[in-house]
């Protein structure tokens, strides 16, 4: 029962509201099918999946609000469950922040967030995946640890205000770790996808293998400030924060106008306008970029449209939620669910060509805040970095511990390469200058 | 209690949902009063036999089913309004099985005898595909079954059974006490945790548990509107494995920092109000504090600092599985190799000794029995300075010539599968008598740092930069002033082996983690940290403060 097609799903939304004697009442059915497999030392370590649907049913009286949820079906439980919403409602404190419910929205044309390859997935699919990443790596003599995971679900929701909405969507991820057996190579790759089809595990396992050989015997060079090459994965990470995702999730217009924010300005306001980033910096989001197909409308019913967060260095647009936007006056926009940031033709092994001296890093690890007021994080290299001269890769390098912020860095680029897929969003590999690397470490 | 009355006394039950639930908590919102319903082991037999059974049937050689109702409860506020308050409930199955020889691992919330066989199917099934590419077979330590038994957290009051309304008060007053003090801004908020998980195996076990965690916590932002700078500070809290009693402060808990730091540490019972107070003005403070000058310092660090010291540095790199390499393309491997503990290297000064305990009173990771049934214990990791052991769970004993499991593998819902999970670590105290104060009198040039700030740590757990909420310089054995933009840089054995000792076992405190991740799918789980504040010397602290312009 876990995919339900949207006349399903609204036919139990719509019975749902029938049951309903509250002012407003808001109802979301969403549910999934999902699938992984785990390998590490070239054998399978764990394995699963999990279904689940639920419902969760808001009723309002005046500006109280309850929710309540069920996950079966039948007319008694769906009853109950919206008399349990009213019953919180009833008791609940009006909310200062409250907002009435949205009513009919139109939303863009669902973009191709579902595919049936990846609904289709089988256990022993991803069996024969993880098996190809096995073998590869056994005939190289390589140790791997990897992991495969799939998705497919749906969201649908209803209210008494007329909005309508539903969406499908798939998802696969998979990423992979080769270590050479003396322990002193490691490389990494990674891929995530709406349709499988686009997937194949081998080709991913032969990019973290060479990565890994490459790497073997790394020199130790001493820290301070290099201009690096930053590979996709090294800006936004599917398992840990990343400096492009903290900025993006920096852009809240609520911490800006309250002077929590790198965004705030001096005496107040935000800097909402100001050319905060090298020219060349882009950053929009679109629902229904091919590539990234995500949900058109956010959590809260709002539409999710094409919206530009940063053109040509300059900050055009912060999220908010409704509240804030009725009491400061500005636009109403949600948080986006993925985000494309706009780069050139070049591929990672062009950007290296044009280096005379610098670091290639292929990712970064265990990315922390250190202080918000400048966006400073550090974290650490892992799993491939290397040292580039005359537009070679001449030798691998032991790996650093950085601090720095997305904001300098985004002022010190010099390149901008050609977008990929990572973690639902597009991101091109930046080569930047003075990126800055505090300390070593020895960690392999 | 009857649920009307609970309802009733809530007063403010689940309303204003307008912010998410807490991700990490997981499970749907629900009524409040079905916190407080429970679920009958008899019931839950009848239903974990249903999946043995099943599992039997379709091939499996050794089979476990957890049987998992997670509750929870966050109260969310800012200033002077309640943001949120969510009820959560988390009810399925999760059947692991070895079938040829592989592991297999299916969930279902459809909670009946049918849904769970069907799971448990799925979980043979999905050990059969598996085992067509694997090569080696599952070697289980043996684990005996202990039939019908159970165990719970020893709590005084269920923070369940306490009315929402005088939760929320208690937030709000603490917000008030910020805002009175100085404060621009102010964040608080209580988790509150019930695990009623079931455990039965073909061992021969039906293991009922009743885990509860609790975490009252809060931040406090002042901001220089002039300037254009703010700071913040957050709680010295700790999750703690307790119940609502941690909520009602005792003298006899607090244990106060060093003269001249008015820093207060807390126990057993921890004072919200009066550490409300302190934050905000450790915020202002903070404002106008000198920034530190890089270079080596004797760091004398608090136990709610040094928990995630111990944490990042000691727990982490002991994980067997880490070791191993099985979470080599997540969380990383380990320095702390086989054959590094072979050599005898010295993973810190003599005055280390570091343990393992999964039955400490009032830490968040004491439970009777692991999520594969077997009985938790306390052992030895570091023994006067040498790595003498690792964590370890059934499937790896054999790996390094051990028969038994500790007893440290867990799930953080019904839904995901057991793996290797890290048991309470802690530092034990020095055994001679000192106070805070006389170990910072023979501190020349130092720095005290108190409270869990911004962390990070390489793969193999080698090279860490640490902040903290609160800094203050030392000079010449006294606490001079605050210091702002502190963090410091070490190598774990280069610092373990700087360590000068510990004060006595009167200043011994746990730190706790609430959501420590790991894994993929990656789940979070709940761990404390012991130990006295401790000295380190010459350890490299660098400077963070940064111009964006």
């Amino acid at each position: 029962m876990a995919i339900l097609s949207q006349d399903e799903s609204q036919a139990i939304l719509k019975k749902v509201l029938s049951f309903s004697t509250s002012d407003e009442c808001e109802a979301t059915l969403s549910g999934s099918n999902g699938g992984n497999v785990r390998s590490a030392r070239n054998a399978i370590s764990t394995s699963g999946a999990a279904d689940d649907v639920s419902l969760a049913v808001e009723a309002r009286f005046g500006k109280r609000s309850g929710v309540a949820t069920c996950n079966e079906f039948d007319d008694a439980t769906l009853r109950r469950c919206v008399q349990r919403a009213e019953e919180i409602a009833k008791l609940a404190p009006e909310s200062p922040e409250y907002m009435p419910l949205l009513g009919a929205q139109t939303y863009i044309a669902a973009p191709k967030s579902f595919a049936a390859s990846t609904a289709g997935i089988t256990p022993d699919f991803r069996a024969m995946q993880i098996g190809k990443t096995m073998k590869i790596c056994d005939e190289k003599k390589v140790t791997s640890a990897a992991f495969l995971n799939d998705e497919a679900g749906f969201v649908a929701k209803r209210n008494n205000k007329g909005l309508e909405a539903y969406q499908q969507y798939t998802n696969l991820s998979f990423s992979i770790t080769v270590r050479t057996p003396d322990g002193t190579g490691s490389g990494y790759a990674t891929g995530d996808y709406n349709d499988a089809a686009g997937f194949d595990a081998g080709t991913l396992t032969q990019v973290a293998a060479d990565k890994a050989a490459m790497s073997r015997n790394a020199k130790a060079i001493e820290p301070g400030k290099y201009t690096v090459i930053l590979e996709p994965a090294a800006l936004v990470a599917n398992t840990d924060a990343s400096l492009l995702a903290a900025l993006m999730n920096a852009l809240d217009a609520r911490n800006a106008d309250e002077g929590r924010s790198f965004l705030s300005k001096k005496g107040g306001g935000n800097r909402k306008g100001e050319k905060l980033f090298d020219e060349r910096v882009t950053i929009y989001s679109d629902p229904t970029n091919a590539e990234i197909a995500s949900l058109t409308f956010a959590g809260d019913g709002r539409p999710q449209k094409k919206m530009t967060w940063i053109e040509k260095g300059v900050v055009k647009n912060l999220y908010t939620s409704r509240f804030w936007a009725q009491k400061s006056g500005i636009p109403d926009i949600p948080r986006p669910g993925g985000w494309i940031m706009e780069g050139g033709t070049q591929s990672v092994q062009d950007m290296i060509k044009g280096t005379a001296k610098g670091i290639l890093v292929t990712r970064l690890w265990y990315i922390r805040p250190v202080d918000p007021q400048t966006l400073l994080y550090t974290g650490l290299t892992r799993d491939g970095t290397f040292y580039i001269e005359n537009g070679k890769i001449k030798h691998p390098v032991k790996n650093f511990r950085f601090n720095e912020s997305p904001i300098i860095m985004l002022n010190n680029l010099e390149a901008i390469g050609k977008p990929v897929r990572v973690n639902g969003n597009l991101v091109p590999p930046l080569k930047i200058r003075d990126f800055t690397f505090t300390s070593l470490s020895d960690a392999v | 209690m009857k649920r009307r009355d609970f309802v009733g006394l809530t007063g403010l039950a689940t309303g204003a949902l307008f912010l998410p639930t807490f991700p990490s908590l997981g499970g749907n919102p629900v009524d409040p009063a079905r916190l407080l319903e429970a679920v009958d082991p008899a019931v839950n037999k009848r239903l974990a036999d249903a999946a043995l059974n099943a599992a039997k049937a379709a091939g499996a050689t050794y089979t476990d089913v957890r049987i998992g109702r997670y509750l929870n409860q966050s109260i969310f506020t800012r200033e002077k309004q309640v943001q949120n308050i969510a009820s959560g409930e988390s009810f399925g199955a999760g059947v692991r099985v070895i079938a040829n020889g592989t592991w297999g691992f299916a969930a279902t919330n459809t909670v009946t005898e049918a849904g769970l066989a069907k799971a448990a199917q799925l979980a043979v099934q999905i050990a059969k595909a598996n085992s067509k590419v694997q090569k080696e077979q599952v070697k289980l330590a043996p684990q005996q079954g202990y039939g019908t038994v159970s165990w719970k957290t020893p709590i005084q009051q269920n923070a369940f059974e306490v009315p929402v309304k005088q939760k929320v008060e208690l937030l709000l007053a603490a917000n008030a006490k910020a805002l009175e003090n100085g404060a621009s801004f102010v964040n608080s908020s209580l988790f509150q945790i019930n695990e009623q998980k079931y455990f039965a195996s073909t061992d021969g076990s039906y293991i009922d548990q009743d885990v509860h965690r609790i975490w009252p916590t809060f931040s406090v932002t002042a901001i220089d509107k002039a300037s254009g700078k703010f700071r913040s500070r957050d709680a010295m809290s700790a999750p703690m494995g307790l119940g609502y009693e941690y909520l009602t402060p005792k003298a006899a808990d607090k244990i106060p920092g060093p003269a001249g730091s008015d820093v207060i540490g807390y126990k057993n019972s921890y004072d919200i109000l009066e550490d409300a107070a302190a934050a905000a003005k450790h915020a202002r403070a903070k404002l106008t504090a000198k920034s530190v000058v890089p270079g080596k310092y004797d760091l004398v660090l608090d136990p709610n600092h040094l928990g995630l010291t111990i944490h990042e540095s000691v727990g982490h790199p002991t994980e067997l599985d880490r070791v191993l390499g099985y979470e080599a393309n997540y969380a990383g491997t380990s320095f702390a190799t086989q054959e590094w503990k072979a050599k005898n290297i010295p993973f810190g000064s003599k005055q280390v000794n570091i343990v393992a305990d999964k039955l400490q009173p009032g830490s968040l990771g004491a439970v009777g029995y692991d999520d594969e049934g077997v009985k938790t214990k306390q052992w030895d990791l570091i023994k006067e300075g040498k790595l003498v052991d690792y964590q370890k769970i059934r499937d790896q004993a054999h790996i390094v010539g051990q028969k038994e499991s500790d007893g440290c593998c867990y799930a953080d819902s019904w839904s995901s599968v057991q793996f290797q999970r890290m048991p309470n670590v802690s530092l034990q105290p020095g055994k001679e008598k000192m106070s805070v104060d006389e170990m910072v009198s023979k501190v020349d040039k130092g720095i005290f740092i108190a409270g869990r700030g911004s962390y990070s740590i390489d793969q193999q757990r080698y090279n860490f930069q640490f902040g903290g909420q609160v800094f203050y310089a030392i000079d010449k054995g006294k606490i001079t002033g605050m210091l702002e933009d502190v963090a410091y840089q070490a190598n774990t054995q280069e610092f373990w082996n700087s360590c000068a000792g510990s004060c006595d076992q009167s200043d011994y405190r746990l730190f706790g983690s609430f959501f420590d991740g790991k894994g993929q799918p990656s789940q979070v789980s709940a761990v404390s940290h012991g130990s006295a504040t401790t000295r380190f010397n010459g350890v490299n602290v660098i400077n963070t403060a940064r111009k964006i312009g």
